[in-house]
């Protein structure tokens, strides 16, 4: 094998475990290894690693012994806002720096059945706020492409690790494009499924009507591999889904003859050149492949970063009532009375983002204010919806770009809030709709990573991640990698 | 109401209180500066007539869906308050409140 095993994708990894190439523990060291050596992107805040060679042992152990699963001794990363029990699960934030989950995520626990090997926690904006990874308390993580760049965010840690091939695939969450816009900035492929298709039992909550799992990996084969296994209901959570799941693998495999693709208008216009002619060129590439593309609209989706930011904060600042230092996480020294120790433990850990959103929400949702802005917000997310519903009854999916340009400078935008919420701007109302979107890499300028976005229609992960592997068949764009130098 | 929703320092004392939030006498006003950065992004709502349209609150217009009423989970008290920053037989401590 001339490539390095850490290089592999999920899909090589298990066929060569399988055939016995090399082994669990061999590939579980090699990327500890490689974690130590690439440490100055900080994608991890947690590194599991004595843990992970044990379970990486047992895996080869029970291959030995002739047993099978799905993912049997895949080293993979989990974003550190699912919990791993006894082991740190942070949110990115000072809050819980010392809290160690006592429970799993429905996601970890799937994953381990199929027996994936966790090897640690990768970094995040606090809580799942923010579009660069800069606003986490253990630092801010580093695009391997350009370490003077933001990897994106809020799962810019799992983002990093996989385009530094410190991991071959990565869980994420995605809220307002937090797995698609991280993606797109570190070149790899990432899937926000439909709303409720995986269980959000562990999963640290931001805003609880827009979150949503999702795997991060370097193509859509790994992708639909660890959908198929974080996917389905689960009695923990009421939102989630009953809808069947399918083997999203198999999946993959017919063509895309005859698709139908929408271009948005409203995307298009005013779009960045270099991004724009990417797109070009993944729409001639697709339509070689026999898809057919029309002009779809979608009129409203210039309210859906004004919506969000109403509706996220709002359900925020419910969400984030619960830490208040009574029952774990960050307490405050020497509290004068309780509510002193609610205010101070709040106040001392929260950083300044968090503390952001939850004030626009406490006040969304105040006397007076809940009809202008909360019921408003939902009014708005329902004509998106509608525009949505519309075009994806017309076509199968919609082709645009993941982000307006590629990753930014680290500082650059990190004291204009509102230039930062504006990344997001193509990505947000797949959230407020609840539909699945995928980003994956489209072709390079300034010499990052560009991303191209397909929106698909409620429950058609299949039909985007067939899309995007067809595509992945004809193009090069995934299998391209930073060069990592060692962290001094 | 207007387009030209604004909060002054005073409201956000105030929703800082609701909030459970202490901010600093100096911080106020580029706290007050920051929410009204994003109230200006939402502020672009106002002029959209929405009347008629029912609101989402579930993405998939999904309703609650029921469980029997039944125990399901054991009791792991001691697991779960192990974590806890200060507890005693079972309780969690916090600063006295009733004298």
């Amino acid at each position: 094998m001339s490539e390095a095993i850490t290089e592999r994708t999920l899909t090589e990894q298990l066929r060569d475990l399988s055939s016995g190439e090399y082994s669990s523990r061999d590939l579980t060291e090699a990327y500890l290894q490689r974690i130590e050596y690439s440490s100055g992107i900080n994608a991890f805040i947690t590194v599991s690693a004595e843990q992970a060679i044990k379970a990486a042992d047992r895996a080869d152990e029970r291959r030995a012994a002739g047993e099978t699963a799905p993912l049997l001794g895949a080293p993979i990363a989990h974003k550190d806002i699912f919990c791993e029990k006894g082991v740190r699960t942070s949110a990115g934030s000072k809050m819980l720096d010392n809290f160690i989950s006592p429970y799993d995520a429905t996601v970890v626990s799937k994953l381990r059945d199929a027996g994936a090997v966790s090897i640690g926690k990768t970094n995040m904006d606090e809580f799942a706020m923010g579009s660069s990874n800069e606003a986490s308390f253990y630092g801010p993580v580093k695009n391997p492409w350009n370490t003077e760049r933001v990897p994106g965010g809020s799962s810019g840690g799992s983002a990093a690790a996989v385009a530094a091939s410190l991991c071959s695939a990565a869980t994420g969450t995605d809220t307002g494009g937090s797995i698609r816009q991280p993606a797109a900035f570190c070149g790899i492929t990432g899937l926000k499924p439909t709303y409720g298709r995986i269980s959000r039992w562990g999963m640290i909550a931001y805003a609880s009507s827009l979150d949503q799992a999702g795997p991060m990996a370097r193509c859509a084969e790994d992708c639909a591999l660890l959908l198929t296994h974080m996917a389905g209901p689960d009695q923990r959570d009421s939102t989630s889904s009953s809808e069947a799941i399918e083997d999203y693998s198999i999946a993959l495999k017919s063509g895309i003859s005859g698709m139908k693709i929408g271009i948005c208008r409203e995307f298009m216009e005013g779009l960045d050149s270099d991004v724009a002619a990417i797109l070009d060129n993944c729409r001639t590439v697709l339509s070689d492949l026999g898809a057919e593309f029309r002009e779809v609209s979608l009129p409203n989706s210039h309210l859906a970063i004004p919506a969000y930011y109403v509706i996220a904060p709002a359900e925020c600042s419910a969400n984030l009532s619960r830490y208040d230092g009574v029952r774990f996480g960050y307490r405050c020294e020497g509290p004068e009375n309780l509510e002193d120790l609610y205010k101070r433990s709040r106040s001392e850990s929260f950083g300044r983002e968090v503390k952001n959103r939850i004030m626009v929400g406490a006040f969304a949702l105040s006397a007076g204010y809940y009809d202008a802005y909360y019921r408003k917000a939902q009014q708005i997310r329902r004509l998106i919806k509608q525009d949505f519903e519309q075009v994806l009854g017309e076509v199968d999916m919609i082709l645009g770009p993941t982000t307006p340009g590629p990753a930014f400078r680290l500082g650059e935008k990190v004291d204009d809030a509102k230039s930062m919420y504006l990344q997001d701007i193509y990505t947000i109302s797949a959230n407020l709709a609840g539909l699945p979107a995928l980003s994956m890499p489209a072709g390079f300028t300034e010499a990052m990573p560009i991303g191209a976005q397909l929106i698909g229609n409620y429950f058609c992960e299949a039909k985007i991640l067939k899309a995007a592997h067809q595509y992945q068949q004809v193009t090069d764009w995934h299998k391209k990698k930073p060069v990592v130098e060692k962290a001094s | 109401m207007t387009n030209e929703i604004a909060v002054t320092e005073e409201v956000v004392s105030n929703v800082a209180e609701l909030a459970q939030l202490r901010v600093a006498e100096e911080d106020l006003e580029i706290l007050t500066a920051g929410m009204n950065n994003i109230l200006e992004l939402a502020n672009q709502m106002q002029s959209i007539d929405t009347s008629g349209v029912t609101p989402v609150s579930n993405p998939l217009d999904a309703t609650q869906r029921l469980r029997t009423d039944e125990v399901t989970e054991t009791d792991q008290h001691e697991l779960y308050q192990s974590i806890a920053p200060e507890t005693e037989g079972g309780l969690y401590l916090v600063p006295r409140v009733v004298e």
